[in-house]
């Protein structure tokens, strides 16, 4: 309200004032303002947590890159934190979660839209009350579960497709299916939930008029869906699949024990780490210049999470505009 | 005039840039009704909300001039708006009970104003419904929600709610435009009933109604006031073309 | 290919992958129910795991559990909905509402891993708090405050602003309004973001791992609250992942079971409250 200036000046010129309307209320007054106080600190303490893990995650991860140097930590492939001559480097983690997570969103995003076009147009009433719900209980579902039956049941399968695909190889290390793909394959799982739900709402947002001009000019369903609407859909569905990177970024209960642990190249079937999973599996024991690596870890992947936030920042306000 | 309630004077309301009331001078006399006519847009309703300023809700609002309530200036600083608006009432368009039953709706007000005592809260319903014409057709049911009556009856409740504070001035903004034309009319009866103790100034499209209800009109255009004075007066010999030609239907 | 073919091929493809998520989750309920259900028994709700008694059980852990979700919810219900209050009906529309939500928006996009290093240093080290159920609450607070925010966010914009006018119209002040009539309106949309955040404190695993720890103790006699809460403690999740590690797969498939049916009845509890606001709407 922008009244102040014409009340200052009012105050000057009138001198009267009854007691009417300005009847103190101290207490409803104090009761107000601290109200309004608090909101505003609530509010503002999502900015403070932010700041703080900016932060914390810089002073904690970034001393030991000057330390070490860059190449050392980022480029440097020789990860052996506890040797008695140790080399600190995390690029084969990196290129690991890249890998894993470009996999993942490639195999899930498909299923994820085909699963969203069936729920938003074409699914009979009582199929989508079946599907829904179904999409819903599996992102209820924790990590640890999945890491459970990634574990007993993925392992096995992918072991003994293993034993067929390098049938006879001396230079493969065999993994016992603990490998990326089986990672991948675990993380397809977690996105799906999160891409069918906010690409299923994108796809219903999209005018009805679009659809019936479509069919009017005499293209079929399958036609309207895949020229019109998932293109009219686009920057929903793009927010989407981004949500879903982050997701599969930052995973790490899940894929812990499915994933082998090894340090090594991102290949289909090796042992791999991932940028959580060095994290969740060598905190507990690291010290010194390897809790700092881990550390620096942290950082990386929160610098991806910063990068995939900002990105769908970019396509919210790209949507609004 | 005799007995002027509420004075305004060169009173002026930007939005952001746009000039929405220019230099509006006019009176409002004690114990009459007073209606606000003029096409839609013409500032008329947010005119009605600088008297007990519910326009402090809206972002960007500049208002000059000088608005006074028995003498007393309602925009110097030091003003409690919840005493003016406790002084100055105001019903709606949309009737609007809230989520709860008849009676808490009628005795929100008085608790809000420091009522605690029961039996004081029940003779406040009571004497509320009674003045807005409605106790009748609630006195059996006052602990069911209000949403379960009728659109007149809601905005009778609404009118029963704003009379619980004890208000001295009724603002009503189009308050029977969602209404039947049944519902319409016992709202004006009341409407003539109140005015013996309240000071009314009702927004109203409707121009008969403004002839049958009210004492004073006050034509709006383009966010001036064209034209004020006694009804009957303003109906009759309107001085102003303008005048003329709005309650002769030439505008929308 | 005609065009009656590739309808045919999209249609197969897409009940396919409709049918994915059904028979994933069918498949994922048959076979962690059938391995876990044998594993339950009283003792194992009641008693704590013990080498010398020879006792498996949970009863700890489910303690830890209820001290954790309570907290947090303690924590963050409060700040959340104070937060959404705020950003709806005080703050001016610019700048500090988009940096808030933006602030929001990234919280909730941040993976627990890193809520759970931030949770270590900070509320551990630095505030002292050390590997606890306190610290493992703090550090979840900050994690689903995004949901409770959003979800009273969205509540309080269902809300008619013909309430709001008609209370601040009679003379209510702002906070009087909000909590006669904003608030109890509300309420079923705030209850949604809660019953998710309790879904999403039950489930969490990679936040609690460093921060609360993995204590599966249950509390001393005549240890009183604030002595438990400053200890380490695991919860079902914790409990679950550590035992899967150890290759005690049976305790493992027993908490899953325990996880899975409170999922399910977390998400029965969701569409009794939201159809119960429909009906009311």
């Amino acid at each position: 309200m922008d009244i102040s200036f014409q009340q200052a000046a009012y105050s000057r010129s009138q001198g009267r004032r009854s007691l009417s309307l300005t009847e103190k209320r101290n207490r409803t007054q104090r009761i107000e303002t601290m109200a309004e106080s608090i909101f505003t600190l609530c509010a503002f303490l999502a900015v403070f947590a932010v700041g703080a893990i900016t932060l914390y995650m810089v002073a904690n991860g970034v001393p030991v890159i000057y330390r070490l140097g860059v190449r050392e930590i980022l480029f440097s492939s020789a990860w052996k934190p506890v040797a008695a001559d140790p080399s600190y480097g995390i690029l084969y983690v990196i290129l690991t979660s890249v890998t894993g997570t470009v996999l993942a969103v490639a195999l899930g995003v498909p299923v994820a839209l085909l699963t969203a076009v069936f729920l938003a147009e074409i699914a009979p009433r009582p199929l989508a009350a079946l599907v829904r719900p179904a999409v819903e209980l599996l992102a209820g579902i924790p990590s640890v579960v999945y890491g459970l039956l990634g574990m007993l049941v993925l392992n096995p399968l992918m072991y003994r497709l293993e034993q067929v695909v390098f049938h006879g190889s001396r230079t493969h290390q065999f993994t016992g299916g603990a490998n990326l793909l089986s990672a991948v394959l675990v993380l397809v799982v977690m996105i799906l939930p999160t891409v069918i739900s906010v690409s299923e709402t994108a796809l219903r947002a999209v005018p009805d008029q679009l659809r019936v001009s479509s069919m009017a000019l005499g293209a079929s369903r399958i036609q309207t869906i895949f020229q019109v609407v998932l293109p009219a859909a686009r920057p929903g569905i793009t927010t989407a699949v981004v949500l879903g990177v982050g997701r599969a970024v930052g995973e790490a209960m899940a894929i812990n024990l499915v994933s082998g642990g090894s340090v090594n190249v991102p290949l289909p079937f090796s042992s791999v780490r991932f940028l959580t999973t060095a994290i969740v599996s060598e905190m507990g024991y690291a010290e010194g210049v390897h809790r700092q690596v881990l550390f620096t870890i942290g950082l990386v992947l929160f610098g991806f999470i910063m990068l995939v936030n900002i990105l769908l920042h970019k396509i919210m306000r790209g949507e609004d505009g | 005039m005799d007995d002027v309630k509420m004075e305004i004077i060169n009173l002026n309301l930007y939005y952001g840039n746009h000039h929405a009331l220019k230099a509006v001078t006019m009176n409002i006399r004690a114990g009459a009704v007073t209606a606000l006519i003029g096409p839609s847009g013409c500032g008329k309703s947010t005119f009605l909300k600088t008297l007990n300023r519910m326009n402090d809700l809206t972002q960007g609002v500049k208002i000059t001039g000088q608005v006074r309530l028995e003498g007393e200036e309602i925009y110097a600083p030091g003003v409690d708006v919840t005493l003016l608006r406790k002084r100055v009432g105001m019903v709606f368009q949309q009737p609007n009970p809230f989520p709860m039953s008849i009676y808490d709706n009628i005795a929100y007000g008085p608790r809000v104003h420091g009522e605690k005592r029961r039996a004081r809260l029940d003779e406040i319903v009571e004497s509320s419904l009674r003045r807005a014409a409605i106790w009748d057709e609630t006195r059996n049911r006052l602990k069911k929600s209000a949403l379960g009556l009728s659109g007149g009856q809601q905005q009778r409740l609404c009118i029963a709610r704003a009379l619980a504070v004890k208000p001295e001035v009724l603002l009503m903004d189009e308050p029977t435009s969602a209404l039947d034309p049944v519902s319409t009319l016992r709202i004006e009866e009341l409407l003539l009933q109140l005015k013996k103790s309240y000071t009314i100034v009702i927004v109203t499209h409707n121009m008969q109604q403004a002839v049958r209800v009210s004492d004073d009109t006050a034509f709006f255009l383009a966010g001036e006031v064209v034209e004020w004075g006694v009804t009957g007066r303003l109906f009759s010999g309107p001085r102003d073309r303008r005048t003329r030609d709005y309650i002769t239907g030439r505008y929308g | 290919m005609s065009r009656k073919m590739k309808d045919a091929v999209a249609y197969t493809a897409i009940y396919f992958a409709a049918s994915y998520s059904v028979l994933l989750l069918v498949g994922i309920l048959v076979y962690v129910f059938s391995k876990g259900f044998p594993v339950l028994s009283l003792p194992f709700f009641t008693t704590v795991s013990s080498v010398v008694k020879g006792t498996v059980g949970i009863a700890g852990n489910i303690i830890n559990t209820v001290y954790i979700v309570t907290l947090t919810l303690v924590a963050a219900v409060p700040a959340g909905v104070g937060a959404a209050i705020w950003l709806n009906e005080y703050a001016p529309p610019g700048r500090w509402v988009k940096l808030i939500e933006f602030a929001t928006e990234t919280l909730a996009g941040i993976p627990s891993i890193v809520f759970g290093l931030f949770g270590m240093v900070f509320f551990g080290t630095t505030l002292g708090f050390g590997y606890s159920i306190l610290t493992g609450a703090l550090t979840l607070s900050l994690m689903i405050l995004p949901l409770i925010t959003r979800n009273t966010q969205a509540a309080l914009r269902a809300v008619p602003d013909s309430y709001r006018n008609g209370a601040l119209g009679m003379g209510a002040t702002r906070w009087h309004m909000i909590r006669t009539v904003l608030l109890p309106s509300a309420m079923p949309g705030i209850a949604t973001g809660i019953l998710l955040a309790v879904g999403r404190i039950v489930g969490e695993s990679a936040a609690l791992l460093f921060t609360a720890g993995s204590g599966y103790l249950l509390p001393e006699s005549g240890s009183d609250f604030f002595h438990k809460v400053m200890e380490s403690g695991g919860t079902l999740t914790i409990q679950m992942y550590l035992s899967m590690a150890r290759a005690e797969y049976d305790v493992a498939f027993g908490i899953a079971a325990v996880l899975l049916s409170m999922v399910l009845a977390f998400n029965f509890l969701l569409k009794v409250l939201i159809r119960g606001r429909f009906i009311k709407e």
